[in-house]
């Protein structure tokens, strides 16, 4: 009872649109720039996704705070600052706790700042909306992101090293599929994915 | 001299930005339906990405010396932002033949990851100059190269073959990047970064 009740809030259609109807790689195949090289390992994949989440709603609440405050002209300039000044805590963070993950992703983690998903969703929804939203809107998002992003790196680590997490999941006997840490790996697991979720989804594109 | 050259065919062929970093993909995928469209794009970042990596070297020296890297990314972000609105000035007062010709591509740039990261990735490696000018040019030639063959591919695909309903579009187009990037790995070995 209580989750038809539920159905009917603002907040949880968004969380449901952020995480499947509308998810943002696989139907609008955004900012996945910053972020497919990564998902050769899951650990890689979660660190990456989670940053991405903070980033969107740490920047979405200020941003909603400040809307009315900011000039239309300069928008987009403060967005970035705004942005950025996040990307950089993430990037302090993970050097400060997780060395071994931060050598890995490199510069891919400063360019969550190019993602288009966190100016995407600023531009779309944090500029119109109160903080309460923004926030559900920003987690939802994330965590849509975050989905397939750790999917397609359960693919690509089980078959090219036989392992979950560093865990050896498959026997020595299967073969390495060493294409699948390359980026065509990534390349060809994030094409067939978002044809089986499309598929579900019933969402075709027109061409 | 060697060196630089080894280093501006290793960031067009086998280190390639999109095909090996994957990286300016949103471009990529919404640009590369027509040849023309996708060589305007190219030549733009060409030229964008050259002309950033240039300016954020000195930069990034200037914050190394004051111990304030951290805001490098906050600086490198804006240092774009300002030279593609400089340079779209620019070209509408003194080339508006070139401004018409490509003017809707230069403000998409500003979110192309490629010209940021080509300024981390100096950062990262510690590049010299001249490096970072080789290495800026060769890697946005490696992305105009990415883009101009998947638009070749999409620009006859569109005509002649019979997709799948939910794999048209950006599904069959990421397919088509990973056999172009299978044809990259190819290259390994040619020269090293």
């Amino acid at each position: 009872m209580k989750l038809i009740r539920l159905r009917y809030k603002k907040w949880f259609n968004i969380l449901k649109d952020g995480i499947s109807r509308q998810n943002p790689i696989v139907i609008a195949v955004l900012g996945i720039c910053s972020s497919l090289a990564v998902t050769n390992r899951v650990d890689n994949a979660i660190a990456m996704g989670l940053g991405v989440t903070f980033v969107v709603m740490a920047s979405s609440a200020v941003i909603s705070l400040m809307r009315s405050l900011i000039p239309g002209k300069v928008r987009m300039v403060t967005y970035m600052v705004v942005i950025s000044t996040f990307v950089i805590m993430v990037q302090m963070f993970l050097e400060a706790y997780f060395p071994a993950i931060a050598t890995r992703l490199g510069a891919y983690v400063g360019l969550i700042i190019t993602n288009c998903i966190v100016m995407g969703r600023a531009e779309a929804f944090a500029v119109k909306n109160p903080v309460r939203y923004t926030l559900v809107d920003g987690f939802a998002s994330g965590m849509g992101y975050t989905f397939v992003l750790v999917t397609i790196s359960i693919i690509r680590e089980l078959l090219s090293a036989g392992s979950i997490l560093g865990f050896t999941i498959l026997a020595d006997s299967f073969p390495r599929w060493t294409v699948m840490t390359l980026a065509p790996g990534g390349f060809f697991v994030l094409g067939l994915f978002i044809w089986g979720f499309r598929e579900l989804a019933r969402y075709y594109e027109t061409e | 001299m060697g060196n630089l050259f080894e280093m501006l065919l290793a960031s067009i062929l086998n280190h390639n930005i999109a095909l090996v970093y994957i990286l300016g993909m949103c471009p990529l995928i919404a640009i590369s339906t027509n040849v023309k469209n996708a060589k305007g794009m190219g030549i733009a970042v060409v030229l964008v990405v050259t002309i950033t990596a240039l300016i954020n070297w000195p930069i990034y020296q200037l914050l190394k010396a004051t111990q304030t890297e951290n805001l490098a990314l906050l600086i490198f972000i804006i240092t774009i932002a300002a030279t593609v609105q400089i340079l779209e000035i620019f070209m509408e007062r003194f080339i508006p033949k070139l401004y018409n010709a490509f003017g809707i591509f230069l403000p998409l740039i500003t979110v192309n990851c490629v010209v940021l990261a080509v300024s981390l990735f100096f950062v990262n490696r510690e590049y010299t100059f001249a490096e970072t000018g080789f290495f800026a040019f060769g890697s946005s030639v490696g992305w105009m190269l990415a883009i101009i063959l998947l638009a070749g591919v999409r620009e006859k695909m569109a005509t002649h073959s019979d997709v799948p309903k939910g794999l048209k579009g950006k599904g069959i187009t990421f397919i088509i990047l990973g056999i172009l990037a299978l044809a990259f790995i190819g290259f390994t070995g040619i020269a090293n970064i």
